[in-house]
């Protein structure tokens, strides 16, 4: 059932403040969320002063800079810097976004850095992807064929493999899913956005030939038809994909084939 | 102690084979509902502040009694499957399948109560 309170050990408490940066002009006050799973201690937010003369200028800057010249024991994930890898996934300033193609001049005030909401946080800002990779998983993201696997290659013409440009992009940063009410109070049933924006992927594939399967095993009122076309998942989506498109046309294709 | 895999977990009991169809009739009963609440505001309210005399031989005639039917039978279902929508959402286990039931029993009795009043008044 829905849950309309915290935990008790969910709760935040006021955090630490850090000091200020000596002989800076440009500062910038940084409030990011943090909490240890193994401590089991309330979660809290710190506050840091950031010299962003001295700073580049996205988020991930920002925390990459706290990290290494402020506190050490900051924790977050963060590999390519481009928005290409999505590892960098937080809620920053109420969006979920990429730190690393999020800029500080895009925030008013404070930079206020949460995980991505709703899903169990490991350290500080890493939430547990375990069950969003799962799901991921389970809609088989790859090309499944029963034909002999031609000497060549699988041919595609230049039309069907523009079918798949807005949706191929996808690097799968979980922003989209973690801001959908309905992941939200049924992620462990619902698949979400993400999945099913790459379910759709491998559907419209001209050369996958396993549609129907892909379309049986997603109906069912909680894998797909949770979808409530809130479009949270389309305005979050740090790549500007729109997976509320890909689930409305995986919900046309289900009433094609019976209608 | 669960020593469930990720992707049994992910994976659940599998598809429910079910849903498009439930999907199909709200997208039916929406466009229905777009022409007949308006239709029904309008004849309902044609019928409103006369006589008893007035009302009762305004709803014996077919048009009136059929669109007060249909918005009664329609309205209500897509009431219905829309809260039913609500509780899977938000109410789950054993409180939500009785909600579930009460909802389904309720609107049922509201369309039959509707149509027994509508039946006294028109027949």
């Amino acid at each position: 059932m829905v849950e309309l309170t915290l935990p008790k050990n969910s709760r935040m408490v006021s955090g630490k403040t850090w000091p200020k940066p000596e002989g800076a002009t440009n500062v910038r006050t940084v409030k990011i969320y943090r909490y240890d799973a193994v401590e089991g201690s309330a979660p809290r937010l710190d506050t840091y002063f950031v010299d962003l003369d001295t700073c580049g200028p996205m988020v991930l800057d920002v925390l990459i800079k706290i990290k290494n010249e402020i506190d050490p024991t900051l924790t977050f994930r963060r590999s390519c810097r481009e928005g290409i890898c999505g590892s960098c996934a937080m809620n920053i300033d109420g969006i979920n976004t990429l730190a690393c193609i999020y800029g500080i001049d895009e925030i008013e005030g404070d930079i206020k850095i949460y995980p991505l909401p709703h899903m169990p946080v490991v350290k500080d800002l890493i939430p547990d992807l375990t069950h969003f990779y799962a799901q991921h998983a389970s809609i088989m993201p790859w090309l499944e064929t029963a034909t002999n696997t031609p000497e060549k290659e699988w041919r595609q013409s230049i039309e069907d493999r523009k079918k798949l440009d807005g949706l191929y992009e996808c690097v799968m940063c979980a922003s989209c899913s973690t801001a959908c009410p309905s992941y939200w109070w049924n992620g462990d049933r619902y698949l979400g956005p993400a999945a099913l924006l790459h379910a759709y992927r491998w559907i419209i594939d001209s050369r996958d030939e396993a549609t129907g399967k892909r379309l049986d095993d997603l109906e069912d009122p909680f894998k797909l038809y949770r979808c409530h076309t809130i479009m949270n998942c389309t305005k979050t989506c740090p790549k500007g994909l729109n997976p509320a498109e890909a689930i409305a046309q995986v919900k046309k294709m289900m009433v094609e084939r019976r209608v | 102690m669960n020593f469930l895999t990720d992707r049994k977990r992910a994976q659940g009991m599998g598809s429910g084979r079910d849903g498009t169809k439930h999907h199909w009739q709200m997208m039916a009963s929406s466009v229905a509902l777009v022409v007949m609440v308006p239709l029904f505001i309008f004849t309902f309210g044609l019928g409103m502040g006369g006589t008893q005399e007035e009302v009762i031989s305004y709803f014996s005639r077919p048009f009136p009694a059929i669109v007060t039917g249909l918005g009664l039978i329609v309205g209500i279902r897509h009431f219905m499957f829309e809260v039913q929508e609500a509780v899977e959402d938000y109410i789950h286990g054993l409180a939500g399948k009785l909600v579930l039931m009460a909802v389904t029993a309720i609107a049922y009795t509201l369309i039959a109560i509707g149509l027994f009043a509508l039946a006294r008044i028109a027949l």
